[in-house]
């Protein structure tokens, strides 16, 4: 179990002219310290994480992998304020988010989520959707419809912010659900799979813009995919899971000028990359496997 | 029927085009969707007309039994400027929406309890399940017993046959608020008031008014068999007089402006549905529905 948590802190140092994105302010801004978390059910206990240590700084972009079960949405939703970890601490910008079961408002106002399903409330329009954190914090009508009009731009949804959720298409649900993450500048964007039930096509758009929405705001990135390639072609660092229980197995750093065009994923180093990760998960598997047999 | 007049009905202002992509043909296959249902509906009048002619013709059907259809026309006409006519609309009317609201209040705060108080609606449920299958028409005589002749024993019937259906709507609509809506007002550290206002009401809203649509029109038969069976005024005593005096012409006069009553406040449901709700799939046409 060679959690590569050594190196965490270490700085990619490559010249600020290439793109590179990785530690543009030094310190780490979110942080997870010793998090698990146990499942208790009637008749079992599932430890779903266990002594996750991470450290992420300001505007990466770090993508969690791991075959399915491995915990890397427990993870995110932990760091999104959603689920209490049963052990160990999350701080954002040096505040700790879990207080026991209270959340810091503060902390909280600092993240934006995109989950698997936009889960668009089908009784808003499209700008009323993309405004509803606003209007939840009291921003005045006329502020939330400009913040919308900004957004709709930004994700290209101009000429449907009147338009209600029934009528888009997945991609631009997700669209819509990525703006909405935005309205209230947070300085994380945290994905749970956002483009997961999108066909292969629209995933890879959706990638690219993201990629330039990640730039445009400034935000520090989290993703959860099961795609090692996206990860590879995203990411700034690759966290791979390990499941049950839950933990880092490697992390592994990314260090292509931004912006990436498609034809990252040409180059041998990508493959190799990629091919690594995968020898990685696939070793996990078999792991798994024969601790069935044992069981 | 009904429901497909229902959906004749023009559609609320209220409601968002489509985002500027309606070309000229489907434009025009709305409008002939819309129009469908009054066609069919005209023809289906004029079908059942001749065929009551026709089994009057036929089998020499006594005017006792099954009166002309014109005649029934000329019987609406003395139906309604008779004595009393009015107040005994006003009767049935003021029977069924008193009993409709107590149903409304009762069950959207009985199935918002039940909704969320999962071991409370277990504990219950056999009690909610045998009421559901008493035939609850039978045990009108008994609320005539107790509550006496008048209007009350009729809006206590009425609102106990239209409170079930309310009542099992919401409980799943308060079940069925959407998980994923859940994390995204927790994530945005919604207040508790504002994660109702903003997300549960709106999500229930359709179910409490699927409740109603059904609520209504088991109201009306509330009021109506009430008064038949036990009542000295309102639509449903009128047509036991007319059974007494042999009218068959005011008897089919009264079933056709019953009818219509019960229509005209279904047709209200459906208005409040598409003012409320215009963003549901149930208020959508269907030509529209398959964009």
């Amino acid at each position: 179990m060679s959690a590569d948590t050594a190196n965490r802190s270490e700085r990619f140092a490559t010249p600020a002219t290439d793109g590179e994105r990785v530690g543009s302010n030094g310190d780490a801004y979110i942080e997870l310290h010793g998090v698990s978390k146990r499942y208790e059910t009637r008749d079992r206990s599932t430890l779903a994480l266990t002594g996750i240590d991470l450290a992420i700084s300001k505007q990466e972009f770090v993508a969690l992998v791991g075959q399915s079960g491995c915990g890397k949405t427990t993870m995110l939703r932990i760091m999104a304020g959603l689920i209490m970890p049963t052990e160990g601490e999350v701080t954002i910008a040096g505040q700790s988010l879990w207080r026991g079961e209270h959340r810091d408002a503060d902390a909280l106002r600092k993240l934006g989520l995109v989950f698997q399903d936009a889960n668009l409330f089908p009784w808003y329009t499209v700008e009323e959707n993309i405004s509803l954190p606003l209007l939840l914090r009291k921003v005045d009508k006329r502020a939330r419809l400009m913040r919308a009009q900004e957004l709709s731009e930004l994700v290209g949804l101009t000429g449907f912010e009147r338009a209600l959720p029934r009528e888009l298409s997945g991609g631009m649900k997700q669209r819509v659900a990525i703006a909405r993450a935005l309205s209230y500048h947070p300085e994380i964007l945290l994905l749970d799979e956002p483009f997961g039930a999108l066909d292969a096509m629209t995933r890879d758009k959706m990638n690219i813009e993201l990629q330039q929405i990640a730039e445009a705001t400034q935000a520090t990135v989290v993703l959860v995919t099961h795609s090692i390639s996206e990860a590879v072609f995203l990411a700034d660092r690759v966290v791979l899971l390990s499941a049950r229980p839950g933990q880092i197995r490697s992390i592994t750093r990314v260090g292509y000028p931004r912006p990436r065009e498609l034809d990252v994923t040409a180059e041998p180093d990508f493959q190799t990359k990629v091919l690594d990760l995968r020898r990685q998960l696939t070793e996990d598997e078999e792991r798994l496997k024969a601790q069935g047999v044992n069981e | 029927m009904s429901q497909q007049q229902a959906q004749a009905t023009p559609r609320g202002t209220g409601t968002h085009a489509a985002p500027s992509q309606a070309t000229p043909p489907r434009r025009r296959r709305i409008r002939l969707g819309r129009a469908l249902p009054w066609v069919s509906t005209a023809i289906t009048l004029v079908l059942m007309i001749i065929i009551w002619k026709l089994v009057i013709a036929v089998f020499d059907v006594s005017p006792f039994v099954l009166p002309q259809p014109e005649d029934v026309i000329g019987g609406m006409g003395d139906l309604i400027n008779s004595d009393g006519f009015w107040t005994d609309v006003r009767t049935t009317l003021t029977e069924t929406l008193v009993g409709f609201g107590i149903a409304l209040v009762l069950g959207i705060v009985g199935g918002t309890v039940l909704g969320r108080v999962v071991w409370l609606e277990q504990a219950l449920r056999p009690v909610i399940v045998a009421s559901q299958v008493v035939p609850k028409v039978a045990l009108i005589p008994l609320f005539i017993i107790w509550f006496g002749f008048g209007i009350t024993s009729k809006i206590i019937i009425v609102a106990l046959l239209a409170f079930f259906p309310i009542l099992l709507n919401v409980i799943l609509g308060v079940r069925s608020v959407d998980t994923g809506h859940r994390d995204v007002m927790r994530s945005l550290n919604a207040s508790r008031w504002q994660t109702f206002r903003r997300m549960e009401y709106p999500s229930t809203l359709p179910y409490v008014l699927a409740g109603m649509e059904v609520g209504i029109v088991f109201a009306v038969v509330g009021a109506v068999v009430g008064e038949y069976l036990g009542g000295d005024q309102g639509l449903g005593y009128r047509i036991v007089t007319s059974l007494n005096n042999l009218e068959a012409e005011t008897l089919f006069a009264v079933i056709v402006v019953l009818t219509l009553f019960g229509f005209l406040l279904y047709l209200a449901v459906v208005g409040l549905k598409r003012l409320l709700i215009p963003w549901h799939e149930s208020t959508v046409d269907n030509t529209r529905a398959s964009t």
